[in-house]
């Protein structure tokens, strides 16, 4: 506190203890530093008080026009009204908003001009569309933003070496894989909260390892190999990762990201926004950015509209389907694709240009996809003419756009393509028009890509009228299951390519008839599938065993929407998301069907696994390793054992503590009842309180009560005579 | 064993209480009549006619001869049991939602809700012994909690007033003088409405259901919050067992949702919790709308649930069930 004294106050004050303020140098007065003993300094209020000043607008929708033509004062008008024709037509040009400086001696014009346009987003267009536009031979438009004119100005006449940072050893990104107990990672997402656990199978719960609020303002996503995971944020995204906190490791700056990408190899990360015109005749316009994810670079950037980046045929209006580009090549990210009207458009990623410089035509391609593993394309052309020129697959080789196999269809409706996990064998599902073409029947057509010619062998299904539901390849094998039928229980069937002797053929393993299922989950490792019921099932799940051909177990996740496999396929997490309701969350079960735990979590947005990259084991030593199995277990079983003694340990002593507890409260609580029994009695007026003890000493007495109904009085006349 | 359903009311059911034998058992629904059931077989012995809108809760005299009722009329009515005459009826200007008897049942509390400008209260009224003297002053009369008070009680010896409801706070009133002597923490406590409270046998201890989806256990003289027993739907009823270290609740999304959603995801019910290890034994379903009341026969042997639909099931607990281990 600080009490203003006035300077007269000050010198009686100073009189009285006998200093002479004259030979005081007030300057050499200092408050130490931070502290002003509750003085405020005169100058300080102002700067705290004098808020930044704030521009109505920056420049950002000013462009600077070059390389005008230099005129007199009399051409000036008609200059002026080429330069505002040119202009209007890509945007609204402010009023007053041309400006042509003219010098002052000569009265000529300088060459340049400033147009002030409604939005930036216009000046940013104009800035696009106009820079090199030719006005005559000699006059060609250079135009830049205003605001780059300054950035431009301030970049320094002389170069400085740039300053080389020490090298810094970055965090260990695959720290998770180290896990002693080689539990598997996941997220959650639910409410405001995004949360990465440990499932902890053995305990039967899941172990908390990070969890922030806020941290995403759309979903999250692992990187393909599990290494980061990706957040996304209004400015871009964003990848976290490390040893045990996820600290940000790079930022991908996309205004109003949609959706991203990460290519297999974890190399590149694709980030899309799109723009929603508005005016309606304006054309829906997107930005597609492609990231180096280690370093953080924009390796290149795509613009557009909206029709650029699709077919136009069966696309229709919906517009794109994400992901615009796949990625081909297998895991060193070689390739990029994506399809436009009659070409798929191949880029390399060495130069991030098309390959040969230009697009692989084809002629009203409706669809395509990468081979999992190799360079190879499998290309969809549908009918033409009305049947004059068939449908088409086709496999293409990158680079050189060779076409290594071709099939002609007749009478197609649809196709789709399902490639196996290792490129062995493509699945094409062909929908053809019966005869009446009224109907649809569905056959299929199997590639092996890695036999000598590539064999298509055709399949169809016992009743051919049957509609497939689902197809799904066992994940590094040589089966597939189908669910097919139009009734309301469709039967699931098993195929295998490997059958047959020497020749190879398809052959049905087996028919489950009228299963509650409409959908397929192969384990990653194969075997194991999960025919689930989702929707109008209800969350009916059943555990088979392919390699046995039996049910394991049958189990129910009411309402379940999603299904995921652990990585290493030892796990299963069913969950509930928010498009329900009620009954959000998720349960983890084992492989075999048993249910381990159930997590309840309102507003539950994702699940998802944390992937793990590829095993480093060869084919072969993984073989020994799943014949001695036996030898390798012991181990685990016993540290099972272990881990299960340990925890009953630990439940009986935190049980005992419980339970202690809860003595010590109700031999208290018995303790006061037994001093109250005296004023509650009295308060029942003496009557005996309490109930224990003579609870069941009271006695039935048959009481005879009489009650006078009626009371009435009657002459009876007797005859005294008699 | 199979449960007994009692078809009585038309509307929800809304509070259950059992006499103190055992033998009786008082139902309240939203329908206007009070009805009185035999609490072995499920017989229906008779009703008490005269409220004139919902019926939020009764209570009964030691004896049992006495039955008081709370209903959204306006008044709470006194009873005779036998008879079903009524005796009394104190007139307030806005519903009654809780009546609880004191021991020695020479007070009675009330609760109010707020209606039309009113505040809710908590009031004392002293019941005469004869009925021809009773008068309708209030003893005490406490404002001051925001929003509806869902359940008041009476702490050990008639000393203090428990009290919960919308607001989310428990708190322990002096019955002499109306001050506010304890309150629960907002932090540990309940996070939404508390719909129901419960007191054990002898009043040590007392459990609060929440639509937060949990139930809680209290010490009544203390107020320290000593177990949670957590649901996956919002609580409209709680209940312990004077018997086992068994507590009961039960609930079920809100009522409006009931007719949107299947039965099995509505989740109704009652659900039976370890009172001290919190965990959880068993389910017993049933019914097809949330359970708003539930009650311990005062034997521990038998319960029963009210619900929404209007049915009220008596179940007597199977002998498996007192040989449950934890």
């Amino acid at each position: 506190m600080t009490t203003v004294l006035t300077m007269a106050e000050i010198e009686s004050k100073a009189s009285s203890l006998g200093i002479d303020l004259s030979t005081i140098d007030f300057d050499s007065i200092v408050l130490p530093p931070g502290e002003d003993f509750g003085i405020k300094s005169d100058d300080e209020d102002i700067l705290h008080e004098e808020e930044p000043p704030e521009f109505e607008a920056g420049y950002g929708n000013v462009i600077v026009v070059d390389n005008l033509p230099v005129v007199s004062p009399e051409k000036f008008a008609k200059l002026e009204g080429v330069v505002r024709k040119i202009y209007s037509q890509t945007g609204v040009i402010k009023e007053g908003g041309l400006w042509m400086p003219v010098n002052p001696e000569t009265k000529m014009t300088l060459g340049y001009c400033f147009i002030e346009f409604n939005t930036a987003q216009e000046a940013k267009e104009a800035q696009e569309k106009t820079d090199g536009y030719k006005l005559d031979k000699s006059h060609i438009f250079v135009v830049n933003m205003f605001d780059d004119i300054e950035k431009y100005m301030n970049v320094p006449d002389e170069w400085t070496p740039a300053e080389i940072k020490p090298y810094e050893p970055g965090e260990n990104l695959q720290h998770w894989l180290t896990d002693e107990k080689a539990r598997d990672q996941f997220v959650i997402r639910a409410g405001t909260v995004t949360e990465i656990f440990w499932n902890d199978a053995r305990q039967v719960r899941p172990d908390p390892v990070y969890q922030r609020q806020y941290w995403t303002d759309g979903f999250v996503q692992w990187s393909p190999l599990g290494t980061y995971l990706a957040t996304v944020h209004r400015q871009g995204a964003a990848v976290w990762g490390g040893k045990s906190t996820f600290n940000r490791i790079h930022r991908f700056p996309h205004n109003q990201v949609k959706h991203i990408d990460f290519s297999p190899g974890e190399r590149y990360l694709v980030t899309y926004s799109s723009q929603e015109p508005s005016n309606p005749r304006d054309t829906h316009r997107i930005l597609l950015n492609i990231f180096d994810l280690r370093t953080g670079k924009l390796m290149r950037d795509f613009k557009g509209s909206v029709d650029d980046f699709t077919t136009g045929g069966t696309g229709g209006l919906s517009g794109i389907s994400w992901p615009i580009f796949k990625w081909g090549g297998g895991k060193e990210d070689k390739y990029f694709a994506r399809i436009g009207k009659n070409a798929i458009y191949v880029y390399e990623t060495d130069t991030f240009i098309l390959v040969d410089k230009k697009s692989y035509k084809v002629d009203n391609v409706v669809d395509f996809s990468w081979s999992p593993t190799d360079p190879i394309i499998s290309l969809f052309v549908p009918e033409l003419g009305g049947g004059n020129q068939p449908a088409r697959v086709s496999l293409v080789q990158m680079p050189g756009k060779e076409e290594l196999r071709q099939k002609n269809l007749f009478s197609v409706s649809d196709c789709k393509m399902y490639w196996q996990s290792n490129g062995e064998y493509l699945a094409v599902k062909v929908d053809r028009y019966t005869k009446t073409k009224k109907s649809t029947y569905t056959g299929f057509e199997l590639f092996r890509i890695k036999e000598r010619d590539i064999p298509i062998e055709v399949l169809e299904l016992d009743n051919k009228n049957d509609k497939i539901i689902a197809f799904a390849w066992e994940p590094k094998g040589h089966r597939f299951a189908v669910i097919h039928g139009d009734g309301p229980r469709p039967d699931v069937s098993f195929y295998s390519m490997k059958t047959g002797g020497i020749t190879n053929r398809v052959s049905k393993l087996t028919t489950l008839k009228a299963k509650q299922a409409n959908a397929l989950y192969w384990s990653p490792s194969g075997r194991y599938i999960i025919l689930a019921g989702l929707k109008g099932f209800n969350g009916q799940l059943e555990f088979y065993n392919v390699d046995e051909l039996e049910t394991m177990s049958t189990g129910e996740h009411f309402m379940c929407t999603d299904i995921e496999w652990d990585p290493t396929g030892r796990y299963v997490a069913t969950a509930v998301t928010s498009v329900h309701e009620m009954e959000n969350g998720f349960h983890i079960w084992s492989f075999n069907g048993k249910l381990l735990y159930r997590i309840p979590k309102d507003h539950f947005f994702q699940f998802q696994w944390r992937p793990r990259p590829p095993s480093l084991l060869s084919p072969e030593k993984e073989e020994e390793i799943s014949r001695n199995l036996r030898k390798y277990s012991k181990k685990y079983e016993v540290e099972d054992q272990d881990v299960s003694l340990a925890l009953s340990e630990q439940d009986r002593k935190k049980r005992r503590a419980i339970q202690e507890e809860w003595e010590t409260w109700t031999t208290r609580w018995k303790q006061y009842y037994e001093e109250e029994r005296d004023i509650r009695m009295q308060l029942r007026d003496g009557e005996p309180s309490d109930d224990e003890g003579n609870q069941e000493e009271y006695e039935a007495k048959e009481v005879e009560a009489e009650e006078f109904l009626d009371v009435r009085e009657e002459i009876v006349n007797f005859d005294q005579e008699q | 064993m199979r449960p007994i359903l009692m078809k009585g009311h038309e509307r929800p059911l809304t509070f259950l209480k059992y006499n103190r034998e055992g033998d009786l058992l008082f139902s309240c629904a939203k329908d206007h009549t009070p009805t009185v059931w035999f609490a072995d077989d499920g017989q229906r012995l008779g009703t008490y006619r005269g409220h004139n809108g919902a019926v939020w809760c009764c209570d009964v005299s030691r004896d049992s001869t006495r039955l008081i009722t709370g209903s959204a009329d306006q008044t709470v009515k006194l009873w005779d049991v036998q008879t079903g005459t009524q005796l009394y009826s104190f007139n307030f200007n806005s519903p009654a939602r809780s009546v609880d008897f004191s021991i020695g049942d020479k007070l009675v509390v009330i609760t109010t809700d707020p209606f039309m400008g009113n505040p809710s209260t908590i009031q004392v009224k002293s019941i005469a012994p004869h009925p021809s003297d009773q008068t309708s002053d209030s003893v005490l009369t406490i404002k001051g909690p925001q929003g509806r008070i869902n359940r008041s009680v009476w702490g050990p010896l008639n000393k203090t007033i428990i009290s919960a409801g919308e607001d989310s706070v428990i708190r322990i009133w002096d019955s002499e003088t109306g001050q506010l002597l304890k309150e629960s923490d907002k932090e540990s406590g309940h996070q939404k409405t508390i719909s129901s409270l419960c007191m054990s046998a002898d009043k040590s201890h007392f459990l609060t259901g929440s639509g937060d989806k949990s139930a809680k256990l209290w010490d009544s003289r203390t107020l320290t919050l000593l177990k949670t027993y957590v649901m996956d739907r919002p609580v409209n009823a709680c209940a312990i067992s004077p018997l086992l270290d068994h507590v009961v609740i039960g609930g079920g999304q809100d009522a409006v949702n009931v007719t949107m959603t299947d039965r099995r995801a509505g989740k109704f019910e009652a659900k039976f919790y370890h009172k001290i290890l919190q965990d959880e034994i068993g389910g017993v379903k049933g019914h097809f709308g949330p359970i708003n009341a539930l009650a311990f026969n005062p034997d521990g042997r038998s319960f029963s649930s009210g619900g929404e639909d209007g049915y009220v099931r008596l179940h007597h607990f199977d002998p498996e069930y007192f040989s449950i281990r934890m």
